[in-house]
């Protein structure tokens, strides 16, 4: 497709014609175009649309009725939604522990006797596995009548827990399943962060005495910064996201007090009692907003970054 | 290296580190081990309620027969094979090109451009949820595979883009001056200069990307209902509804399930890495 600007070059060596003097322009041009429309047509316009679409009330089939701010003004009360925010709260909180958690076992694994590389790729096992399967394993691990975790909690004498069946601790239940793949995601990036500390850094406070924690804080973790950072965004972006854990575990039940907003979307959306595209399109309306602070934020940093480079 | 190299300490923590880390890994994968046990197991431990014992006997080959065998599992198999490999190739060709425009290539926007990639990468899915459904449903293409495929491809690009674009960038520019000094036509850049040089990031990203399609469940759910499209990860849950309380079978359908991004993880595991901690380190 870029023959073009090579043989008007050619033809007229003296003159160069309008394609060879704009090459620098048009073949970018030409590269991008096929990625731009897909993009355009599958992420940026559907962006719009659902923001218009939350100011409206449709079922997916009829014709859409203008309905103003009401379905924003309906979420305010609507304990449903609450419940979903608060949750992604948690979420969001809880799931960075799977940072400091990834940091502790690289610091573990950051070693070089015989088989600790399978034993690294073994410890970054449940990653690889989808979300589904994972929500599935720790279904069964929790479970009230022959579940790992309540048969080892029989041994010590604990009273039996139905993690799942419990609105006070179902969420905690996803989330800690959730955090186990995300842990093993944080630690392989801090294993390639840790290979690449300055061995003559570490040596140099090592003669001035420092080891342990202090080494630890003063050393290594701002020598980490770039793993941090990659580890910050993508589990900020995995605990917003999650909806594959709460779908295969709870469904959002009991009670609906595992709900979070991915999830509650889907449902309004898409539920078997009528489709409500109109008030689901304002609840991802927020998440999204939500979500706006973390990317203007990771762009933020990005664009500092690239103001350095060349 | 930190923390001390072991090999300096002393002989009896090395010796409760050497032992501490097999109790560490089986505790880390202790759900998983469960569930492998299971799906050994006879459906007679179920019902005489031997979830924890030793197997009464060994059935892992009749359990995973069954799944092979007498079930819908290869049907939803093949299905997210044929989603996910044209997804890696079409991601992975479109991105390759978008890399290298915004790589090589400054012009008014080409920033802008990156980050509208990068943006649109980070967006819920819940905000694309309506209207990308509705434009699948408008081209015919609800419940196929090809409509899969085409949101898979076009929301892949963003992520991909990024991870091509930093790549290239990293690249020698002087080969691609010296080129055009040279008088090689733009597009003959592409394919002989720099493509040749972007196949560790093409291996890289064709991984990850094989990953992240494979266990895809939201959209699977979204954008298929039958068995005619719906990759395994959808299709997990028909089945487990198929074999309700048959623990064993469960478990074993949810290792097959699991195993393929396992296996691709396990022999590509070099160039898998790479892509996930590419710009962990700087």
């Amino acid at each position: 497709m870029s023959n073009a600007p090579q043989a008007s070059a050619r033809a007229k060596t003296f003159r160069p014609g309008f394609m060879a003097r704009n090459r620098q322009v048009i073949t970018p041009l030409l590269f991008l175009t096929p990625g731009i429309l897909f993009f355009l047509f599958y992420v940026i316009f559907p962006v719009i649309q659902s923001f218009n679409l939350s100011f409206y009330k449709w079922d997916g089939l009829g014709e859409a009725e203008y309905v103003g701010l009401k379905n924003y003004k309906k979420l305010l009360t609507d304990r449903a939604f609450e419940v979903s925010l608060w949750n992604n709260f948690k979420w969001l909180i809880l799931y960075l522990l799977a940072i400091p958690a990834g940091l502790f076992i690289a610091l573990f694994l950051n070693q070089t006797v015989t088989g600790i590389r399978l034993y690294k790729s073994l410890f970054f096992f449940p990653f690889v596995i989808s979300q589904v399967v994972v929500g599935l394993v720790f279904t069964w691990f929790y479970d009230p009548t022959f579940g790992l975790l309540n048969t080892i909690l029989e041994q010590f004498g604990l009273e039996p827990l139905n993690v799942l069946g419990d609105p006070n601790l179902a969420t905690y239940g996803i989330i800690l399943a959730g955090l186990w793949p995300q842990t093993a995601y944080c630690m392989i990036l801090y294993l390639t962060g840790l290979n690449a500390v300055d061995p003559e850094q570490i040596e140099a406070a090592r003669l001035d005495g420092a080891k342990g924690w202090r080494m630890l804080w003063h050393i290594i973790i701002p020598q980490l910064r770039p793993a941090t950072f990659i580890a910050f965004v993508v589990t900020i972006i995995g605990a917003l996201r999650s909806f594959d854990l709460i779908s295969i575990m709870t469904y959002g039940g009991p009670f609906g007090s595992t709900r979070v907003l991915s999830f509650y979307m889907f449902e309004k959306a898409l539920s078997e009692y009528g489709f409500r595209m109109g008030y689901g399109a304002a609840i991802a309306v927020v998440l999204f907003v939500i979500m706006l602070a973390f990317i203007a934020y990771f762009l933020w940093s990005m664009y500092q970054d690239e103001k350095g480079a060349r | 290296m930190f923390p001390r190299p072991i090999e300096k300490s002393s002989r009896s923590w090395q010796m409760t580190y050497q032992s501490l880390l097999p109790v560490a890994l089986t505790l880390w994968l202790l759900p998983l081990i469960a569930v492998a046990i299971f799906s050994v197991k006879p459906d007679t431990d179920f019902t005489s309620g031997n979830y924890w014992g030793m197997p009464s006997s060994f059935e892992g080959f009749n359990n995973y027969g069954k799944v092979f065998f007498a079930s819908d599992m290869p049907r939803y198999l093949m299905n997210s094979i044929l989603i996910t490999v044209p997804t890696v190739i079409g991601a992975v060709a479109l991105s390759c090109m978008t890399g290298f425009a915004l790589g090589i290539y400054k012009f008014r926007g080409n920033l802008i451009l990156f980050f509208m990639f990068i943006a649109g990468n980070f967006v819920p899915f819940q905000i694309l949820m309506v209207p990308v459904r509705d434009l699948t449903l408008d081209l015919g293409l609800y419940n196929t595979k090809t409509g899969l495929v085409l949101f898979h491809i076009a929301f892949q690009t963003g992520f991909c883009t990024l991870f091509m674009r930093n790549f290239i960038r990293a690249l020698p520019y002087e080969l691609i001056e010296a080129a055009r000094v040279e008088g090689v036509a733009e597009w003959r850049i592409f394919w002989y200069v720099v493509l040749p040089l972007m196949k560790p990031a093409i291996a890289a990203l064709s991984v990850l990307i094989f990953t992240f399609i494979w266990n895809d469940y939201f959209w699977a759910v979204v954008l298929t209902q039958g068995i005619e499209s719906q990759p395994v990860t959808a299709g997990i849950t028909s089945f487990n509804a198929q074999y309700r309380a048959a623990y064993h079978l469960m478990s074993a359908g949810s290792i097959v399930a699991a195993l393929p991004p396992v296996a691709m993880f396990f022999l590509m595991q070099r160039h898998f890495i790479a892509g996930l901690t590419l710009g962990a380190v700087k």
